[in-house]
């Protein structure tokens, strides 16, 4: 299941969601991002997250195939928010379902890496000193470059 | 066409979406790209970004894609990621 969306989510009920859509799974491992209260040593009051309306959808779900096809998924959830979100709240949700564990660990680490990089969401932080918009980290480049191997 | 400006560069075209009619003869992604930046030099600096992709409706568009009244494009600045 993939969905870009403002509303919140439940990443217990989409686990277990998941979990009933792929009855031959032997292992789910499922990822939930929060957003952080302090970004770069500055308070951060909110988070707003600007995306494309066809285009972001289309990405992630790309990456969600690549995913499945690469590491022989039994089933994908990708849930990522946009709009104006508060601390705490829930994200990103990713998660995968493998017969055996190492394919849905590495699933999951490897489809943060991609959405991370390339997914076409522009974040910007409003905090009491005003707002600003972020851009992907050197190092969020150095964890996806990992899973190049030459292709 | 529709025109969108996400992420930073709306804040520089002072609206994320705009409606507008395109002159005769500017019927290219590129040409789009082109106008608008003489139209308003300030945005025209930021669309000029080699990091700015053009995505006409739902796909990346190059810069010969051909585009017409019916169509959105968007200017996307560099991802901040998910």
């Amino acid at each position: 299941m993939i969905s870009v969306q403002e509303a919140p989510f439940d990443p217990g009920a989409e686990e277990r969601r998941l979990a009933e859509a792929c009855p031959g799974a032997g292992a789910i491992v499922s990822f939930t991002g929060l957003v952080r209260g302090r970004s770069g040593g500055a308070d951060v009051a909110e988070l707003e997250l600007d995306h494309h309306p066809r285009f972001t959808e289309k990405v992630v779900r790309e990456i969600a195939e690549e995913a499945r096809a690469r590491f022989s998924l039994l089933g994908v959830t990708i849930i990522h928010r946009y709009g104006r979100l508060n601390p705490g709240e829930a994200i990103v949700l990713a998660a995968a379902a493998a017969e055996h564990r190492r394919a849905a660990f590495e699933a999951v680490d490897y489809l943060m890496d991609r959405l991370k990089t390339e997914a076409p969401f522009w974040k910007r932080e409003h905090g009491p000193d005003g707002s600003r918009w972020i851009e992907a980290r050197p190092g969020d480049w150095t964890d996806r470059a990992r899973w190049d191997r030459g292709t | 066409v529709r025109i969108l400006y996400l992420g930073r560069l709306q804040d520089v075209a002072g609206t994320r979406a705009a409606q507008i009619d395109l002159p005769e003869g500017v019927a290219t992604a590129e040409a789009v790209r082109t106008w608008l930046s003489r139209e308003e030099p300030a945005l025209g600096a930021a669309l000029g970004d080699p990091s700015v992709r053009i995505v006409v409706n739902d796909a990346v568009a190059r810069a010969d894609h051909p585009v017409g009244p019916e169509d959105e494009i968007a200017f996307l600045p560099a991802v901040s990621g998910g």
